[in-house]
C-alpha cells in the first residue's frame, strides 16, 4: 500500500504557488457564502419579458383542444406558444433518445409536462395568462410500475418506437434492458453454504439543487440567440436546442451564468428551448425562472428502483455466485435511462470478485415523472441492495462484517462481471480497515455538565422528543463502486483553449473551456493545473461557452479528469511552444536549450537541474501562444446485449463509510452521529475541495437514507413538490464527517487522479440504514427509513 | 391586490371593517408562502407591521399579555421563565430566520393544525384578545379553532394579543418531524402542570383537523393524582397511569394519513409523547418540591 495523508498535510506535488496540490481557495465562495454571486436567476435585461410553462395537472391524458384566446388577449402578454407554434419538423428533444415533447402533443404522460408557453412583461401577468388557457383533457388509465407497465393490455408510453433500444428489448414500455452473465451460477451455487436472498427498494430522490432552474434568452440582431443558462453541460444542451429552434448551431450562443447546483438534474433540458422559443417569438429578451415548486417538475429524478438479490457463501466466508434483477422506473421520458441501466448492471456485484453471476437491470417507461441522472447514477441503487445482503451474509455465517467484506474485497487485477479486467489501484479493503480503525464517537453526547440533557445531540434534535428515552446506538459499515466518466463507447472528449500572453510585463495564462462549474470546483483546478504546467502566478478562468469547443458534461465525476486533462494537455502543448521560441531566440546561447530538460516555473524556463535560462516574458516578447486542443480518455466498449461483456468503463471510484448512529426506538427518529468517509482520490489536485466533496457527497447519502423523497401517488401524482414536505438535511442533521483520504495514483489518468464526486454518495446510505438495522434489529429493505418502518406503524 | 399599511391600531380596525376580506400580515411566514405558491389570492393585505404595540408585551400578576405580532426569539430569550412550554414550542419553529419574523398571533390567524404554539397555549391556558371596531371579546383559545384552517374570528376582527397564563409549575412541548430542526410537525404535544390548581393541561397538534386538548387523559390523570396524593407527597406517578395516560392521549387523536406520516404512526407518537414530557415535567415538579422544602 502506497503513502497516505490525511488531507492536512497532502500539499506537495507541485513546485508552483497555488498550484496542484494546493488547497488553493475557490474564487467563487466568499461570494456564494455573502450573498453576492450572481445565480442565473438574478440576470436581468432591459425590456425583457417573463416566460411561464403551463404544466399538465394530469399524468396521463389526451389532450382534445386547446384554446389560448383568452390569454392572447390580456395586457401585457406578448405571446402564448403551444405544439403547433413549433418552427421546424424537429419537435422532441432527449440525451440519448429523442422522445422528449417540447411541448405536449396530443397527450400528456407525467404531472407536470409542459403543455404551453406565455410571454409577458410581468411574472405574475404571465401567470394569470397562463390560467387562462383552456386545455381540454380526458384523462387515460395510467402506467405506474413493472406489473402495469408490462400488463398485457398496457397501455405504451411510446408506440412506434424506432430508437436505438427499440430493437432488443422485450417490450415496448422497457426503455432498455441490459442483462450480464458471467461464469457458472448453478454450479458454483451447488458450491455455497449459506445462500442469502433479499428484495429491496430505493425511493425518489431528487437533486434538491438550491438555485431553480433559470435563464435568459436574447434575440440577436443576425436572426440567432444568445442563451445565459445554468446547465451541467452547454454543447448538449446546443446539439439539443438548435435544431428545434431551426438554427444552425452557431447561431444558438451559449454562455454559462451562475449555478446553484446540479447534482446531475440539470443534464436535460428544462427552460432552455421555450425561452429561445418565446425570445425569438417576440424579438424580446425573455427570462424564465422556476420557483421551487414547478422546479420539483422542472428536472428528472433519481430512478427509484426495486432490486432483487440472491448471493451465497462457503462456511468460510468466499462469495461463490450472485444474482440480481433490477428494475429502475425511468417514468415518461428516456432522458439518461439506458445509461443508468448500463450502470446498475455493470456496478451491481459492488467492489466484490464474484466469478459466477447472472444480472439484468432494466428501466421502465411509465406516468411517473421522469427519471434519469442524479449523483451515483445507477450504482447508488445497487449498492443499497448488495450492502444489505453482505451484513445479511455476514449475520448467517457468523462473521464480523468488516473481515467478511475484505475478504471478498476486489483489488487491482480483479476481473468484472463484464469482462473488464481492474487495471489500476482497487484499494477495498484497505478503505475498510481505515474507516473501522477511526476512533469512535463518544458516547450520550447529549449528556452535559447540568442536569438538562441538550437535545441538540439527540434524535428529534429541538423538537425535545428525548432526552436520553429509548435511544439506542449503532454502527453500520459499507463500501461501493462507482464508475468515472461516460462509459460504454462513447467519445467522452474535452477541449481547452490555453493563451498565454504577456500582459503589463507578466506572463498571464487565459484558460478558456465550456466546462460548467457547478459548485464542483473545476474553476479552481484549472487555474492550479495552468499554474503548475506553466510555471505562472497569473491566470484568468475565461467564462465558459460555446465560442471554445465541448468540455463534455460536469457529471460523471469526471470534469477534473477529462477536462482538467484537456487543460493540462493543452497547457503542454503551448510549453512545447514557448520553449520552441525560447530555442530560436536564445538557443545559441546555452547549450542547455538543447540537451536538457526544460520547464517551466516562476515565470522562467529553467532547466530540469534548476538553472534558469531566460525570462517567459523575453522568450514570448509581445508574442501570444493560442491552442485549443481535444483530449480523450482511453476509450470504452458497449457492452454486448445479450452478455453484457464488454470494457466498458474508464475509470472505477471507491469509498468506504462507517456510520454511527443514535435511534429513538420508540419514536422511530434517527440522529446519525458520525459518518467516517476513506476514499481513494489516486491525486488530491486540491485537498479542500476534495474533502468538501466527499462531506457533500456523504450527506446526500444520508439524505436518501433516512428522509429525501419524492412521493408519488399511485395516480403517478407528484405528493410533495417543496422543502417543506420534500426533507433534506439540515446542519443539524448532517453529522460530523471526518475523512480519511487515499492517494494511489492510476497511472491512466493525469497526474494519477481519481474522478471523486460520486463514490461517496454511493456507501453513505447503506452505511446509514445498516448501523440503524444494528439499533433496531429490523430488516429495513427500503430507503428512506420513515419513522413507520421503525415503530412498525 | 390592494395593500393597507395602517399607522395605527385604530387605523388597522378601521381598514379591517372596511375591507373585511382583507389578510393580515405580520412576519408573512405564511401567508407570503401561500401568495408566492399560489394557494390564495387576498384581495387585499393588511400590513400591521407598522403598529409598534402589536410587538410588545406584558407580564401581569396572572398572564402574559403577548402582542400578536412578538416574533418568536423575543419569546425564547425574554419569557422563558413565564411561558416555558410556549418557549420550548417557539424554539421548534423553523429557522432561526423565520423565528425572527413569525409570531403566535399570525400562529393562531393562520389556525393551521401543524402550528407549533398552539400545543403549547392548549396546555398552559390561554385567551385569544380579538377586536373590532366594535369592541374586544376574549377567546379561550380552545373555543379559538373552528377546522382546518379557520378560526371563531369575525370578518372584522383582529387579533391584539394573547393572554397566556403564566407558568405556575413544569410545562414541556415535544414534536415529531422527520428532521431534526426546520420541520413541520408530523405530531405535537404539550403537556403544563398546575400546581395551583391541581391540575394537568394538555394540548395536541397536527392529529387531528384542529388543536385540541386530551380532555379524558387531563381528567383521569387529574383524578389519579388527587386520589393517590401526589401532589402532596411528591411520590412517582405509578408506570400503570402514565401508560393510561398516554394511551388516553393517544385516543384523543383523530389524526389522518398523510405524506407526513401515517395516522397510526401520529397516535403511537403522541402516545410516547405524553408519557415522556409528563415524566420530565412530574420530576421537575418533585425536584421544586424538595428544594422548596429543604428551604
Amino acid at each position: 500500500m502506497g503513502a497516505t495523508r490525511t488531507p492536512s498535510n497532502i500539499t506537495q506535488g507541485s513546485k508552483a504557488k497555488g498550484g496542484i496540490g494546493e488547497s488553493t481557495l475557490r474564487p467563487d465562495g466568499t461570494l456564494k457564502v455573502t450573498g453576492e454571486f450572481a445565480y442565473s436567476s438574478d440576470m436581468w435585461h432591459e425590456d425583457m419579458l417573463w416566460g411561464f410553462t403551463l404544466r399538465s395537472p394530469h399524468a396521463h391524458a389526451e389532450i382534445k383542444s386547446i384554446d389560448t384566446s383568452q390569454a392572447l388577449a390580456q395586457a401585457g402578454v406578448y405571446a402564448v406558444l403551444t405544439y403547433d407554434d413549433l418552427p421546424t419538423d424537429v419537435k422532441n428533444y432527449g440525451l440519448e433518445i429523442q422522445d422528449t415533447p417540447v411541448l405536449a402533443h396530443g397527450r400528456v404522460r407525467h404531472h407536470g409536462e409542459p403543455v404551453a408557453l406565455v410571454a409577458a412583461d410581468h411574472p405574475e401577468t404571465a401567470r394569470r395568462a397562463a390560467a387562462k388557457i383552456k386545455v381540454e383533457y380526458v384523462p387515460l388509465p395510467v402506467v405506474h410500475d413493472e406489473a402495469s407497465a408490462l400488463a398485457e393490455d398496457a397501455p405504451l408510453l411510446h408506440p412506434g418506437r424506432d430508437d436505438h433500444h427499440a430493437g432488443h428489448v422485450p417490450h415496448p414500455n422497457i426503455v432498455h434492458r441490459q442483462p450480464i452473465h458471467r461464469g457458472d451460477v448453478a454450479a458454483a451455487r451447488a458450491r455455497a453454504d449459506v445462500i442469502v436472498s433479499g428484495e429491496y427498494e430505493v425511493g425518489m430522490q431528487d437533486q434538491a439543487f438550491l438555485g431553480p432552474e433559470s435563464g435568459l434568452a436574447v434575440p440577436g440582431e443576425d436572426g440567432g440567440v444568445d442563451l445565459y443558462i445554468a446547465t451541467q453541460w452547454l454543447h448538449s444542451d446546443l446539439r439539443q436546442i438548435a435544431p428545434v429552434l431551426g438554427l444552425p448551431p452557431e447561431k444558438v450562443r451559449m454562455t454559462l451564468s451562475g449555478v446553484g447546483g446540479a447534482f446531475g438534474g440539470r443534464e436535460d433540458l428544462s427552460m432552455q428551448i421555450h425561452a429561445c422559443l418565446l425570445a425569438l417569438r417576440t424579438n424580446k429578451p425573455v427570462k424564465i425562472v422556476y420557483n421551487r415548486f414547478e422546479s420539483f417538475f422542472g428536472h428528472v429524478h433519481r430512478h427509484p428502483a426495486k432490486l432483487w438479490y440472491e448471493h451465497g457463501a462457503t462456511r468460510d466466508g468466499k462469495l461463490t455466485h450472485m444474482k440480481c434483477r433490477i428494475v429502475l422506473d425511468g417514468g415518461a421520458y428516456a432522458s439518461a435511462s439506458p445509461a443508468v441501466v448500463g450502470n446498475a448492471s455493470s456496478l451491481s456485484v459492488g467492489p466484490y470478485v464474484i466469478d459466477d453471476v447472472e444480472i439484468e437491470a432494466v428501466a421502465l417507461y411509465t406516468n411517473n415523472p421522469p427519471c434519469g441522472a442524479m449523483r451515483g447514477f445507477g450504482a447508488v441503487q445497487a449498492c443499497f441492495a448488495y450492502e444489505a445482503q453482505m451484513d445479511k451474509l455476514a449475520a448467517e455465517l457468523g462473521l464480523d462484517p468488516v473481515e467478511f467484506r475484505q475478504l471478498n474485497a476486489m483489488s487491482q487485477g480483479t476481473v468484472m462481471p463484464t469482462g473488464q479486467v481492474v487495471d489500476s489501484p482497487a484499494p477495498v479493503a484497505e478503505l475498510l480497515r481505515r474507516v473501522k480503525a477511526m476512533p469512535l464517537p463518544p458516547e450520550k453526547q447529549w449528556e452535559t455538565a447540568g442536569e438538562s440533557a441538550d437535545v441538540r445531540a439527540l434524535p428529534g434534535g429541538l423538537s425535545n422528543t428525548t432526552h436520553g428515552e429509548g435511544v439506542v446506538r449503532g454502527i453500520g459499515y459499507a463500501v461501493g463502486i462507482k464508475n468515472v466518466g461516460f462509459s460504454e463507447g462513447f467519445d467522452d472528449y474535452s477541449t481547452a483553449r490555453v493563451r498565454l500572453e504577456v500582459i503589463n510585463g507578466e506572463p498571464v495564462a487565459i484558460v478558456h473551456t465550456a466546462m460548467a462549474e457547478v459548485g464542483q470546483g473545476g474553476v479552481t483546478v484549472h487555474a492550479q493545473i495552468a499554474r503548475t504546467e506553466l510555471g505562472v502566478t497569473q491566470v484568468t478562468i475565461h467564462p465558459a461557452d460555446t465560442q471554445v469547443g465541448s468540455a463534455g458534461s460536469t457529471s460523471a465525476s469526471r470534469q477534473t479528469y477529462v477536462t482538467g486533462g484537456a487543460v493540462k494537455h493543452t497547457c503542454e502543448a503551448v510549453r512545447e511552444k514557448v520553449l520552441e521560441l525560447g530555442r530560436a531566440r536564445f538557443g545559441s546561447y546555452h547549450p542547455a536549450w538543447a540537451t536538457a530538460e526544460l520547464l517551466l516555473e516562476s515565470g522562467k524556463v529553467v532547466t530540469d537541474g534548476g538553472e534558469v535560462l531566460a525570462d517567459l516574458v523575453d522568450v514570448l516578447e509581445g508574442e501570444a501562444i493560442d491552442l485549443e486542443l481535444e483530449w480523450r480518455h482511453r476509450p470504452t466498449e458497449p457492452f454486448d446485449l445479450r452478455t453484457g461483456q464488454g470494457n466498458g468503463h474508464v475509470q472505477y471510484s471507491f469509498a468506504a463509510h462507517r456510520a454511527v448512529v443514535e435511534v429513538d426506538t420508540d419514536l422511530g427518529l434517527v440522529k446519525v452521529v458520525e459518518l467516517a468517509c476513506a476514499q481513494d482520490v489516486g491525486k488530491a489536485l486540491n485537498p479542500l475541495s476534495v474533502v468538501g466533496q466527499i462531506q457533500g457527497g456523504t450527506t446526500q447519502g444520508l439524505g436518501l437514507a433516512v428522509m429525501e423523497e419524492i412521493v408519488v401517488s399511485p395516480e403517478a401524482k407528484v405528493r410533495n413538490p417543496s422543502f417543506t414536505d420534500y426533507l433534506i438535511p439540515t446542519i443539524l442533521d448532517t453529522p460530523t464527517i471526518p475523512v480519511d483520504v487515499l492517494e494511489l495514483a492510476d497511472e491512466h489518468a493525469p497526474y494519477g487522479l481519481r474522478g471523486i464526486g460520486e463514490a461517496p454518495t454511493l456507501s453513505s446510505t447503506p452505511a446509514v440504514v445498516a448501523a440503524i438495522r444494528a439499533a433496531t434489529g429490523l430488516a429495513l429493505k427500503r430507503v428512506p427509513v420513515r419513522p413507520e418502518h421503525l415503530t412498525g406503524t | 391586490m390592494d395593500f393597507l399599511r395602517p399607522a395605527s391600531w385604530e387605523e388597522a380596525l378601521a381598514a379591517k371593517a372596511e375591507h373585511p376580506t382583507a389578510v393580515p400580515i405580520a412576519g408573512g411566514t405564511d401567508v407570503m408562502v401561500e401568495i408566492n405558491f399560489d394557494h390564495r389570492r387576498p384581495e387585499a393585505l393588511l400590513d400591521l407591521n407598522r403598529i409598534g404595540e402589536l410587538r410588545e408585551w406584558e407580564v401581569g400578576e396572572e398572564t402574559v399579555r403577548l402582542g400578536a405580532c412578538v416574533p418568536y426569539t423575543r419569546i425564547i430569550e425574554s419569557l422563558r421563565a413565564e411561558l416555558p412550554g410556549l418557549a420550548l414550542a417557539a424554539h421548534t419553529v423553523g429557522s432561526p430566520q423565520i423565528r425572527n419574523r413569525g409570531s403566535v398571533g399570525g400562529n393562531l390567524g393562520a389556525a393551521s393544525p401543524a402550528g407549533d404554539s398552539h400545543p403549547a397555549l392548549l396546555a398552559a391556558g390561554a385567551e385569544v384578545e380579538a377586536v373590532s371596531v366594535r369592541g374586544t371579546r376574549m377567546i379561550p383559545v380552545e373555543e379559538f379553532y373552528t377546522g382546518v384552517k379557520r378560526n371563531c374570528l369575525e370578518a372584522d376582527e383582529l387579533i391584539r394579543a394573547v393572554h397566556i397564563r403564566k407558568a405556575d409549575g413544569p410545562q414541556q412541548f415535544s414534536k415529531v418531524g422527520t428532521r431534526n430542526a426546520m420541520v413541520i410537525a408530523v405530531c405535537a404535544f404539550g403537556v403544563a402542570l398546575h400546581p395551583e390548581t391541581r391540575t394537568v393541561r394538555t394540548g395536541i397538534g397536527s392529529a387531528a383537523p384542529t388543536p385540541i386538548r386530551a380532555t379524558a387523559a387531563e381528567e383521569f390523570l387529574n383524578s389519579a393524582l388527587e386520589e393517590a396524593g401526589l401532589w402532596d407527597s411528591g411520590q412517582i406517578i405509578p408506570p400503570a397511569v402514565a401508560r393510561q395516560f398516554a394511551e388516553l392521549v393517544s385516543g384523543a387523536a383523530n389524526p389522518i394519513d398523510d405524506v407526513r406520516g401515517s395516522a397510526a404512526y401520529r397516535r403511537h407518537a403522541l402516545g410516547v409523547m405524553a408519557r415522556r414530557t409528563l415524566g420530565w415535567t412530574w420530576e421537575e415538579f418533585r425536584g421544586n418540591e424538595r428544594s422548596a422544602r429543604c428551604a
